[in-house]
């Protein structure tokens, strides 16, 4: 049965190099999926092509509750479903927090000003933020600044979030104010893809880790099995090198 | 006739004044006319460099290096002389206004080129990302941004144009420069020239001077 997102034989070249080779990958409704694996892996690659950020050829197949990922008029349908949360936070800094927020319901929903405002502030008290939402992104840290992207995503009421590495960019104290906000989210029932290098994060909150290297995923598993009884010797050695430190 | 009384005669400063105030009005007329039709066929023109299809773009790219490349006075020149020969006859106003718009626009565009792509990818991911269309992503997230940018070269560019006005004294149209060569005539004397150099300081020093400050503050954002 095809999946929530239904990924088949996904392949992306950049130029001659052959960064995705071939992944097939089913994600169900409100299911929270953790993608780990070495950089250069294409891990990144994969979920920026599921609300295609990044192109793809065209023998490869991308749908999302049934609608297929296509460049056109769908796409930006599409992409309203799928919220995005960056390593680099990419926060508007002309804008407020709270405008921020509000920019996409307001433009792409046509929801209210007076509405949308109400709906930024209850997100931000939901992210731990409801005193900041006059500041500019500048005056905040980059766990805050983290936190309120992750608010602008949820204000267009997504059914999927693609995290790309969230906390890469962190002050390592910051990580965890960023982390309990993410894990609130996987209860609430929302399907979740992230890319990740917190191996804590992936065993307690995924129902499944996918390990990916070179293009491909090479392993596929709920995280008791995919952190205690890895298969592929692959995985073995990244697991090794990353949790032996 | 020393220096003084042949630079900077007083009296027949005073007497060429009310000559060179009307000058100055049209000078700021033409100046501000062609600024602004600038600005929209400058951004006009950068779109089209940007975004549109691949031969719209080599043109938009040809017109913008070809109008950054010929002098003022020549395209001044063909406007006002050589357009009427194919039916084209233009008031001396209009045709200043044309010459000085095609050029500013073509500096235009480019300033609003560099300010756009000065953005980071990322902003027009995370609009992307959010479902903004294109437009509502240039209008909302990236012009924003990208105008606080270019406000010190829009301003330059401004500049060049008021200066530039004076060319337009070769059309026969009576802006500042040209009243102050008539009053010079008038009165056997060129220190309406130098009052004519003087009014041009007063409003052109300022904005220098504001250029300076505007790119201190946005170097200190930076930092």
């Amino acid at each position: 049965m095809p999946g929530y997102i239904s990924i088949r034989n996904l392949q992306k070249y950049y130029g001659h190099y052959h960064a995705l080779r071939g992944i097939d990958l089913e994600i169900a409704r409100g299911e929270v999926v953790c993608v780990v694996g070495p950089s250069g892996s294409g891990k990144s690659t994969l979920i920026r092509c599921i609300n295609r950020l990044e192109d793809f050829s065209t023998e490869s197949a991308i749908h999302v509750d049934g609608v297929p990922v296509l460049p056109g008029a769908n796409l930006a349908k599409v992409r309203a479903e799928v919220g995005m949360v960056f390593q680099s936070f990419n926060l508007f800094p002309h804008l407020t927090v709270r405008q921020n927020i509000m920019l996409a319901p307001r433009r792409v929903r046509g929801t209210t000003k007076a509405a949308a405002a109400a709906q930024a502030d209850q997100l931000l008290a939901r992210v731990g933020l409801a005193s900041q939402a006059e500041k500019y992104p500048s005056g905040l840290s980059g766990g805050q600044q983290q936190r309120v992207a992750i608010a602008r995503a949820l204000a267009m009421e997504p059914q999927v979030l693609l995290f790309d590495e969230p906390t890469s960019a962190l002050d390592p104290e910051m990580v965890g104010e960023v982390l309990d906000v993410m894990r609130d989210l996987a209860q609430t029932g929302v399907t979740m893809v992230v890319v990740t290098h917190e191996m804590g994060f992936a065993r307690q909150v995924a129902d499944r880790v996918i390990f990916m290297d070179g293009g491909e995923v090479i392993e596929s598993a709920p995280p008791d099995a995919f952190f205690s009884a890895p298969r592929e010797t692959r995985t073995r050695n990244f697991l090794h090198a990353v949790l032996d430190h | 006739m020393d220096l003084f009384e042949t630079f900077f005669n007083l009296e027949v400063l005073a007497r060429s004044f009310p000559m060179l105030l009307k000058g100055l009005w049209l000078t700021l007329e033409l100046g501000a006319a062609s600024i602004l039709a600038g600005l929209v066929l400058g951004l006009g023109l950068c779109m089209m460099r940007l975004y549109s299809v691949r031969p719209v773009q080599i043109l938009t790219r040809i017109y913008i290096d070809v109008f950054r490349s010929i002098p003022l006075l020549v395209l001044l020149i063909i406007v006002y002389y050589a357009l009427p020969f194919v039916g084209v006859r233009l008031s001396p106003f209009a045709s200043a206004m044309t010459a000085l718009t095609m050029v500013s626009g073509a500096y235009t565009a480019e300033i609003f080129r560099s300010g756009i792509e000065a953005i980071p990818k990322g902003q027009f991911e995370a609009a992307a990302a959010l479902g903004l269309g294109h437009r509502q992503t240039m209008v909302d997230v990236i012009l924003p941004q990208s105008i606080r940018m270019v406000i010190p070269p829009l301003t330059n560019n401004s500049i060049n144009v008021v200066k530039d006005t004076a060319l337009a004294s070769v059309v026969a149209m009576p802006d500042l420069l040209k009243q102050a060569t008539q009053a010079q005539a008038l009165a056997a004397n060129p220190s309406p020239l130098i009052g004519a150099a003087a009014i041009y300081l007063a409003f052109l020093l300022p904005l220098v001077l504001l250029v300076s400050r505007l790119e201190r503050r946005l170097n200190r954002g930076k930092a």
